[in-house]
């Protein structure tokens, strides 16, 4: 369950975000610049709110009433970036294994190299993966901190046709192998029909509507048939 | 026939401990400072700054002085160190220190601008992974700034073994304590037929120097051809 009640500002840009969904996966949908990073900066802890309160299922990470604000390194959130920042230093195994919990099992790593498909990878720097590659490392390694939700920033962006298959793919697999809470910030439809089960659409830093996933997929169908009517 | 007579290895020697000693003790505070400058905004840190720069504005002969008043036997430091058994003035402790003052703004300009070259993206990724301010900065920061250190940690080294003015001023010049290559180098030359002896050394300061800083540059293309690899 996702509870967002908060207002943040930023430079010129305001941003005031209320919705409860007990979507397992939601989606924040919009334009560019319309808050939906800035949304999940806030869950994630890198953005702090003016106001209000942020939990996950059933989890306060932010009340500004109680004074309560988790630091973004305990907030136990797999946050996957819109550029992968996977560390240029690090070996892919390297940066698989950044966020393990030292008691973690070898055998949840080797769950996730498989299931990501990275056994070929491991021995490489990031600097020599192709876009989908290093796409699927930094979800990888935002999974094997062994998070309670994941945040995926536009996970499809900058990719070709045969990269963005290939990704999605994988995303469709984890979403089946991993019940977890997923927030995606997504402008593209097609990504939010595939990975989400219920969409929040923003514009200009306001909420302006929250649907199932079909309801949106109709509105989107209707919205492509007749694209001259708006 | 030994390249070196003596005396002027006995220089040669003591000048490398001193300039090694002082870069290596300097190093800790210089990165904290640097990360300071580079990170935090706060109240007063053009004046910081600033002062931070005096020993590289100021006559060498003037910052030798000022540690002597602080550092010499009657100094209000110098007392306290001389009561515990730890004095520096007239020691080669004392010329480790007139260089290291020397070196420190030119070890915390670099680091500076090596910290400021980090991408902050990579950090927030870090964070978001669960690593502490400690861990992203030993694991994340450190090593991404390694380029900037090494060039730092050469150009420092090269300044204190080159340390004059304010080393003589401050520890004198005893044999085998605080007369180092550079003060052996000018007392040559103020005695008939040192000029041969003079020339030596000369050619062992450009040495040196020369040794620093390739060793810093094919440090460098060692790790970047390591980032490279594999």
């Amino acid at each position: 369950m996702i509870e967002l009640d908060f207002a943040l500002r930023r430079d010129e840009f305001s941003l005031q975000i209320a919705l409860q969904s007990q979507a397992r996966a939601l989606a924040l949908f919009g334009p560019s610049g319309c808050g939906k990073t800035s949304t999940l900066h806030a869950i994630a802890g890198l953005l702090k709110p003016g106001r209000g309160r942020i939990a996950l299922d059933g989890r306060v990470l932010f009340d500004s009433r109680s004074g309560e604000n988790v630091p973004a390194a305990r907030r136990r959130l797999g946050v996957v970036f819109q550029e992968a920042r996977l560390f240029p230093h690090l070996s892919v195994r390297d940066n698989l294994r950044f966020g393990m919990p030292r008691n973690s099992s070898p055998r949840h790593f080797d769950a996730a190299v498989q299931l990501l498909g990275l056994g070929a990878l491991l021995q490489r720097k990031p600097g020599r993966l192709s876009g989908g590659q290093a796409r699927r490392v930094a979800i990888g390694r935002a999974l094997l901190c062994e998070p309670l939700a994941l945040l995926l920033d536009e996970p499809l962006s900058n990719l070709h046709r045969e990269a963005r298959a290939e990704v999605l793919q994988h995303l469709r697999g984890l979403k089946r192998e991993l019940a977890m809470t997923t927030l995606l910030v997504s402008h593209q439809a097609d990504e939010v029909l595939a990975l989400a089960d219920a969409v929040a659409q923003l514009e200009d830093g306001r909420l302006r509507d929250v649907l199932p996933v079909a309801q949106f997929g109709m509105r989107d169908a209707e919205t492509r048939a007749a694209p001259e009517s708006r | 026939m030994n390249l070196l007579n003596h005396d002027e290895t006995v220089a040669l020697l003591l000048s490398l401990k001193v300039a090694a000693v002082a870069v290596a003790c300097s190093l800790p505070p210089a990165a904290a400072l640097a990360w300071l400058l580079a990170r935090r905004r706060f109240a007063g840190k053009p004046l910081l700054e600033t002062v931070l720069l005096l020993p590289l504005i100021l006559p060498p002969v003037v910052t030798g002085y000022v540690l002597l008043e602080l550092f010499g036997h009657q100094g209000a430091i110098g007392r306290v160190l001389d009561a515990w058994h730890l004095g520096v003035a007239f020691r080669w402790t004392g010329a480790a220190l007139a260089a290291g003052v020397m070196a420190f703004p030119l070890l915390v300009v670099s680091l500076r601008s090596a910290f400021e070259a980090v991408d902050r993206k990579l950090e927030q990724a870090a964070t978001t992974l669960g690593a502490d301010a400690w861990r992203v900065f030993l694991r994340v920061s450190l090593p991404l700034s390694l380029p900037g250190l090494v060039a730092g940690l050469a150009l420092a080294f090269a300044r204190a073994f080159g340390e004059f003015g304010a080393t003589i001023t401050f520890v004198s010049s005893i044999p085998g304590e605080t007369r180092t290559l550079p003060i052996a180098l000018y007392e040559l030359l103020e005695t008939p037929g040192g000029e041969s002896g003079a020339l030596r050394l000369t050619w062992v300061a450009v040495g040196v120097a020369l040794i620093a800083t390739l060793g810093a540059a094919l440090l460098l293309r060692g790790s970047r051809s390591a980032e490279r690899a594999a």
